[in-house]
């Protein structure tokens, strides 16, 4: 006997359950109030900020999917992107922008930030980003250790980042749950999480879990794995693990009965064999990742980008091939074995090759010139051969990272309906000289340079030497 | 000792070997000088014997002279990374591999970096080809506040590219240095007096005692020539009250010759900084209050910093072992925030080879050591890299292992045979 109810919300499953039941019980086992497990249960409570229709004039416009005007125009409306066009006229009342001289983009996107998690100052008590305790920890997630009041966010909004993914770190093999943040400051992480913006299990290839784990000193934590054959097969358990708990959770779909024991980890996993829950991979090697991508067909999901992925250029015919994307970063090399093999040219060979390349950050200094990591790469791949079009490269900073967070639908072009997150650079932005000077997110303007009226200065640094200072 | 003194000896001739180089002109080139000449367009620079002969826009390389035309591109001196770990560590978390700290050794001044120093580490190779031809070289913090001395070298790779291997004695005196010393920036100080002391007291007070206050007899001994001022002084600290009690100790010993690294809150006791002619060595990335040390930390302190009259040289701090490299990209975000241009240039040039009392090093005048990168764009544009680097007059190969395995794997057919046979 199927419940009709749970059949439907089954098919929606990214609506939150009703009732905040715990899941663990109906209360009374009555099979017609069948238990749904909430999904939602920390909700978004961010809504743009007002906004004016403002008609941005004569900017050289990179659309964000490989469209580049020259003296174009760019109209928000009601905090979307209403149209890009060569001329436009200035409806009523908008406030209009003379872009002259100035770059127009999409706002960067970074799918690999410890904000918040890893906070300014980085003193013992702010390190909430990895969860040691095990090496399968897919019951933690980031948006529950995120300080909203990190200094790193309005830097990183004046380097025109409007949206990020916020992971744990890499030190176990299934670390926890990543959650996309619109970068609006706000008291309380729900304040800035993206509406609707799908969950991310963040994962770890290589020499973090074995080094963290099998090889912590004999000391805390200890245990497995210790090699990377001990990370395979711990992924490989886990996994089907969660099989066995997804075939529970559906057959009790299906028939009804008593519902199975809730487990958050295995709930996270479950998320994954569903398709609702996308995971984010953190892996250097060429070899590892190949080994991955097999390992995931095995278990019926698919990793929707590798992170690092600093020997994505060893295969990036495979990686095209699988569909997948690779967060990189122009230049990072050397500080590990599995960082040695690091070219300046990873980003563009991996474009070339027809595969998802995504510039990414890790770092509360690089998010905040991600755009000058990009320039790096696109001018090191050119002298290399790989000719790329600044409007073709802007990709990696805005519509690929937003692919892999599943929320293209809603950012990261300057298509017309698109949330208005949106960038006025001084210059072109792939000069070293440039800035951001208006960041717009939902069509509001949220920073601009030189104004402190629009400047945000976190709680930390009030009353601090250099509050509100230039950053 | 004497091996060390055989070694710079040995260092010496090799440079001198290198000095045989080709003779060569450049020519058409836009030539920052590092000097009050400016900048030069159109202008010539001869390089004769290792060293530049003549330079100038009116100026002729002999006839005869093989000439490198540069179709009116910028030509500068030879960037300096003023605060490196580059060819003391191959692999940063490999510990086999990483000679930058010594967390087990009882010694502390008395570490050379140097005795660690692989000019074919590939971190070299890979820092020069971006343009970076001399770096001065700090020993990282082990088990000691003062981690010990550091050297200066060039990135040619060759076996004498070490051109003083006792360049400076580098102190953290920021919260690392205090964790250290036992726990608190008094303990620092006190080990950095009771240091003072043992230097100026060795040997006698190692006769008598047979062990010093806060050295062991080696390190007294290696701390001589700092202590009296014959010997830089390279210091690590960002609190503006850590940058005074720095210029406190110079007020007491006028003769040190002290420089600071770091001071991201140096803006803040910039004028005091300049009056006491403390060079400082800064990382223009530095923006966040990433310590309680770094609370005023901000993107302008290079302009405030240079402004006020302080001698300011520019590092890239992240990854020092691999990414020394990036300093031309700090300098060019330094650009973005309010310093000019020639500063910057400087801050990679002129004011290291001050700081570091590099000879003949940093601008492009006659009699120099001809350290010179020929670049496709503006220096400090991302974009940018060198087309042909000189050192000490000797072309430089523009390869490293990163760009051979980019080579390998641009293509990746392997329908005949794996790309493992491919070089």
């Amino acid at each position: 006997m199927k419940p009709l109810i749970y059949l439907m919300a089954s098919a929606s499953l990214l609506l939150a359950g009703c009732g905040g039941d715990d899941g663990t019980s109906n209360g009374d086992g009555d099979s017609a109030d069948p238990v749904e497990i909430n999904r939602n249960p920390f909700p978004s409570t961010y809504t743009p900020y007002p906004s004016t229709t403002t008609l941005i004039k004569d900017a050289t416009v990179l659309d964000g999917i490989g469209g580049e005007l020259v003296g174009g125009d760019v109209l928000l409306v009601d905090g979307k992107v209403s149209e890009v066009a060569e001329e436009i006229a200035a409806p009523d009342g908008a406030t209009v922008i003379n872009a002259n001289g100035k770059w127009v983009t999409p706002g960067i996107i970074d799918n690999h930030s410890h904000l918040g998690v890893y906070p300014s100052p980085s003193v013992s008590a702010h390190g909430d980003g990895n969860e040691i305790s095990g090496a399968v920890t897919a019951e933690v997630w980031a948006e529950h250790g995120i300080w909203p009041q990190d200094p790193g966010f309005p830097r990183a909004l004046a380097g025109g980042v409007t949206s990020m993914q916020i992971l744990p770190g890499s030190a176990n093999l299934f670390g926890g749950r990543g959650v996309t943040l619109k970068n609006v400051p706000a008291r309380t992480m729900q304040g800035m999480k993206f509406p609707d913006a799908p969950y991310t299990l963040k994962m770890a290839c290589g020499e973090n879990p074995k080094r963290v784990y099998g090889y912590g000193g004999g000391r805390f934590p200890g245990g497995a794995p210790y090699s990377r054959m001990g990370n395979v097969a711990g992924y490989r358990m886990a996994w089907a693990k969660a099989v066995e708990y997804k075939r529970k959770w559906d057959k009790y779909a299906d028939e009804g009965g008593d519902p199975p024991t809730r487990d958050l980890e295995l709930d996270t996993l479950m998320g994954v064999l569903n398709g609702e829950i996308l995971v984010h991979m953190h892996c250097y090697r060429a070899d590892e990742m190949a080994l991955i991508m097999d390992m995931s067909e095995e278990f019926g999901y698919k990793v929707a980008s590798f992170h690092h992925a600093v020997e994505s250029y060893k295969i990036a015919d495979k990686l095209a091939e699988y569909d997948t994307c690779s967060a990189m970063w122009a230049d990072w090399w050397g500080f590990k074995m599995e960082a040695y093999d690091g070219v300046r040219e990873n980003i563009p060979m991996v474009h070339q090759a027809g595969a998802c390349a995504i510039v990414h950050s890790d770092s509360d200094i690089g998010i905040q010139r991600l755009n000058q990591e990009a320039a790096k790469a696109l001018s090191d791949g050119r002298r290399a051969g790989i000719e790329i079009s600044k409007a073709d490269a802007w990709q990696w900073l805005s519509a690929n990272p937003a692919k892999s967070l599943g929320v293209f639908d809603q950012t990261g072009s300057l298509e017309a309906g698109k949330d208005a997150d949106v960038v006025i650079w001084s210059g072109d932005p792939f000069s070293v000289y440039s800035q951001a000077e208006q960041v717009f997110i939902d069509g509001a303007l949220m920073y601009e340079r030189g104004n402190d009226a629009l400047t945000p200065v976190m709680d930390f640094e009030l009353g601090q030497p250099g509050e509100g200072d230039l950053k | 000792m004497i091996r060390k003194l055989l070694l710079s000896t040995a260092a010496m001739l090799s440079l001198a070997a290198t000095a045989a180089a080709q003779d060569v002109a450049i020519v058409n080139a836009k030539v920052w000088t590092g000097t009050s000449a400016g900048t030069l367009d159109n202008a010539t620079i001869y390089i004769s014997d290792g060293v530049i002969e003549g330079m100038g826009v009116n100026f002729a390389a002999p006839s005869g002279t093989q000439t490198i035309d540069v179709g009116g591109n910028w030509v500068t001196p030879g960037i300096i990374a003023p605060f490196s770990r580059v060819g003391t560590v191959e692999v940063g978390a490999e510990d086999s591999t990483n000679d930058t700290s010594a967390g087990g050794s009882p010694f502390s001044v008395a570490l050379r970096a140097a005795d660690g120093f692989n000019p074919a580490a590939t971190p070299v190779a890979v820092t020069r080809i971006e343009g970076v031809t001399r770096i001065a070289v700090a020993p990282s913090n082990g088990a000691s506040m003062i981690a010990g001395q550091g050297f200066l070298a060039d990135t040619s790779g060759s076996p004498g590219s070490i051109s003083n291997e006792r360049a400076f004695v580098y102190i953290n005196l920021g919260e690392g240095g205090a964790d250290l010393a036992g726990g608190s920036r008094p303990a620092a100080w006190s080990a950095l007096r009771g240091a003072f002391a043992d230097a100026r007291g060795y040997p006698a007070r190692f006769m008598a005692h047979n062990e010093g206050d806060a050295l062991t007899r080696a390190d007294a001994q290696a701390f001589g020539p700092a202590v009296r001022g014959q010997q830089l002084m390279l210091v690590s600290a960002h609190r503006a009250s850590d940058l005074r009690l720095v210029i406190d100790l110079k007020a007491e010993n006028p003769n040190l010759d002290v420089a600071i690294v770091g001071a991201d809150e140096g803006w803040m006791v910039a004028d005091e900084l300049a009056a006491a002619n403390i060079p400082v060595i800064v990382d223009p990335f530095s923006n966040l209050p990433a310590s309680f040390s770094q609370l005023g930390a901000t993107s302008r302190n290079a302009e405030r910093l240079i402004e006020a009259g302080v001698p300011t040289a520019f590092a890239h701090l992240g990854n020092s072992g691999h990414q020394s490299r990036l300093v031309l990209q700090s300098a060019g975000n330094a650009v973005a925030n309010g310093v000019s241009f020639d500063d910057a240039m400087a801050a990679m040039t002129v004011v290291p080879a001050a700081i570091f009392d590099m000879d003949g090093v940093g601008s492009i005048e006659r009699g120099n050591r001809a350290d010179i990168v020929v670049w496709d764009g503006d220096p400090l544009e991302v974009s940018s890299a060198p087309s042909s680097i000189f050192i000490n007059g000797e072309p430089q190969s523009l390869t490293s292992r990163q760009t051979k395995l980019r080579d390998r794997y641009l293509n990746l057919d392997e329908s005949e045979k794996p790309l493992a046979y491919k070089r």
